[in-house]
């Protein structure tokens, strides 16, 4: 109202002016904004960290259970958490639960801080921590009632059984637990992980004691809560193998300690790799080797099988390099990675 | 919302666990047995006791009733059911953590003093049935079995009768403070139940407790006289004092409240205990 009456009191000049001005105040705010949103624009495009773990550290008495450790979980991310026995996995996960209280150290999910923001983040949190126990005086359905009826969310009765089927315990849900064998109490843990749907999982060694088939279930349901669900997965396990063929991000801990992190794929495929070449004849193989220009270290030689240490371009160059010798390649395979590459950092 | 959630959750466990019926079953079968052998020898039972006053007193009326076998039942089990309180309540957080479920619930949205009252508050739910329960068999069933009738009382004054229709309100109010006593002992054991791994520890100490006070309680050492009126063991047949005339109102009430005391003192211990423990098991 008062804009308009000032409006009113200037000469048709003034006006103009007047009208010019808040033409290039209006550019200016529209250019100010198209800033701000290019910038909103690059900050979502930035990674979103789920859990930030800052120089935690965790003391037992005397005891450095966790000594320093840091490292970030984005989302999306399946995030292998790697480690021996004893280097301090299980009580940085039971500290990223507010299971145990750090020493030292700072520990964000979701942003906050989770000696501040306990039941925030827990609501959105699904966890098995070691192994899934359960009570054993009720039935599976009624133990994920149980769990279900606190985890902050309403879950109808019909979801309980979805999820029994989902994790194949169907037929059984009346059963009382202490009738179940390990891989079906790992089971019934994934279904507890999953009743609330949460944003973030967090299994701590959820194949131990499965047979084959329950591992691979177990690695495809990882995948399909990966791909399909857009969930986050913070994965601690044992099986080395397990974690190079799920993770995309990993940390490997030792004696309490952050010794390496990164994309799974740039950590394993920094440096050459150890590629055993079966031929039908090694000596010869060996001679194409050592007088090429290549520069190849031949590790051993087992049964015509040599392990090459090689980049991962030089491969084809030495295939190549074989066939023009007349030499017969049968099969060209990379040793394990992630074993090596583990062994290695742990220094065994 | 959550909270409740979870306190429905521990009656649920409560119910479904065998170790819950051991208490029930056992006041059952004990009563069962004094009503059968009342029923059977009671009469004799009774001339017994009242052989002493004979000289001076005639009784004239049905003497062996409802409310005198009641009152006896109470007297001889209000000892035993801390036992068989304390085998629940000692089991509430120690059991969890002995099976590791406890992990479980600790990564759930409540908080920790949340899932501690939680549990309380079925364990006193389940205090309040058993004693229930043995109030009816002692009484109900009682009176069914042994007609009604005057209640002739033993007690530090020697022998008081209470007219029938004033007995009731005495059986009211002494087992709304028996079960004072009792949610003393539900605490007490699950104040231990927080610094255990394993159910029988807290179930042991807190007999052993008993025991101890109990026995402090009853020693006339002039050392101990000073701490007497302080131990809670001092307080729990402080029912009794229902069944004196007159109702002796202040030591009632410092009973109540020197429970009430301990009640509160020991769950702020296991409050600050279960808020800073390390779950590890």
């Amino acid at each position: 109202m008062i804009q308009f009456s000032l409006l009113f009191e200037f000469d048709m000049s003034s006006k103009r002016r007047f009208l010019r001005l808040i033409s290039f105040l209006s550019l200016i705010h529209f250019h100010i904004i198209r800033i701000f949103s290019g910038r909103f624009e690059f900050e979502m495009q930035e990674e979103e960290k789920i859990i930030e773990v800052s120089h935690l550290v965790k003391c037992f008495g005397k005891f450095k259970a966790v000594d320093d450790a840091s490292f970030n979980v984005f989302r999306g991310d399946v995030y292998g958490f790697l480690g021996p026995n004893g280097a301090g996995k299980s009580t940085t996960i039971r500290a990223i639960l507010s299971l145990i209280k750090p020493t030292s150290g700072q520990i964000k999910v979701f942003n906050r801080d989770i000696s501040t923001h306990r039941k925030y983040i827990l609501q959105r949190i699904g966890c098995i921590v070691e192994k899934p126990d359960f009570y054993n005086y009720l039935s599976a359905e009624k133990n994920l009632e149980v769990f279900a009826r606190i985890s902050g969310v309403a879950i109808p009765k019909k979801k309980v059984h979805e999820i029994i089927e989902f994790v194949g315990l169907k037929g059984r849900e009346k059963d009382k637990l202490r009738s179940f064998s390990h891989g079906m109490k790992q089971r019934l843990g994934i279904a507890q992980t999953l009743i609330h749907d949460p944003e973030l999982i967090i299994l701590d060694e959820p194949t131990t004691g499965l047979d084959p088939q329950g591992i691979i279930d177990i690695r495809n349901l990882i995948l399909q809560l990966k791909n399909e669900r857009n969930k986050t997965v913070l994965l601690s396990s044992h099986i080395l193998s397990e974690i190079e063929l799920i993770a995309n991000r990993m940390v490997i801990i030792n004696k309490g300690k952050t010794i390496a992190q990164g994309l799974v794929n740039d950590l394993l495929n920094a440096g050459d790799l150890i590629v055993s070449f079966h031929v039908d004849d090694g000596i010869k193989a060996k001679q194409v080797i050592e007088s090429s220009s290549l520069k190849l270290l031949i590790e051993s030689i087992e049964n015509n099988h040599l392990f090459v240490q090689i980049s991962r371009e030089k491969i084809p160059i030495l295939n190549k390099m074989f066939c023009d010798s007349g030499i017969q390649v049968f099969s060209i395979e990379a040793k394990r990675k992630l074993e090596d590459y583990f062994l290695k950092l742990i220094g065994t | 919302m959550i909270f409740w959630k979870n306190t429905y959750n521990e009656l649920v466990k409560i119910a479904a666990k065998p170790r819950s019926y051991i208490g029930i079953g056992a006041i059952t079968l004990i009563i069962g047995i004094i009503l059968f052998a009342m029923f059977l020898d009671g009469q004799e039972f009774i001339s017994f006791i009242t052989a002493s006053f004979e000289q001076s007193l005639s009784f004239e009326g049905k003497i062996l009733n409802g409310n005198l076998v009641a009152f006896i039942i109470l007297q001889m089990l209000i000892i035993h059911v801390p036992l068989l309180i304390a085998l629940v309540t000692g089991d509430l957080i120690s059991g969890e953590a002995a099976m590791g479920t406890i992990r479980l619930l600790a990564t759930k949205p409540i908080s920790r003093t949340g899932i501690l009252f939680s549990k309380y508050i079925a364990g006193c739910a389940y205090t309040l049935i058993m004693l229930a329960w043995m109030m009816f068999l002692a009484l109900i069933v009682g009176k069914i079995l042994f007609g009604t009738g005057d209640l002739i009382a033993l007690n530090s004054n020697g022998l008081v009768i209470f007219k029938e229709e004033d007995v009731a309100w005495r059986f009211a109010c002494g087992f709304s403070l028996s079960f004072l006593s009792m949610i003393m002992i539900a605490t007490l054991s699950l104040t231990l139940s927080c610094f255990s791994d394993n159910s029988i520890g807290p179930i042991v100490s807190t007999m052993a407790i008993i025991i101890l006070f109990t026995i402090i309680s009853n020693l006339e050492l002039s050392v101990l006289q000073n701490i007497r009126p302080y131990l809670f063991t001092d307080h729990m047949a402080a029912w009794r004092n229902f069944f004196e005339d007159p109702i002796p109102v202040a030591k009632i009430l410092k009973s109540c409240g020197i429970l009430i005391l301990h009640i509160i003192g020991l769950l702020s211990i296991a409050v600050l205990k279960f808020n800073k423990k390390d779950i590890l098991s």
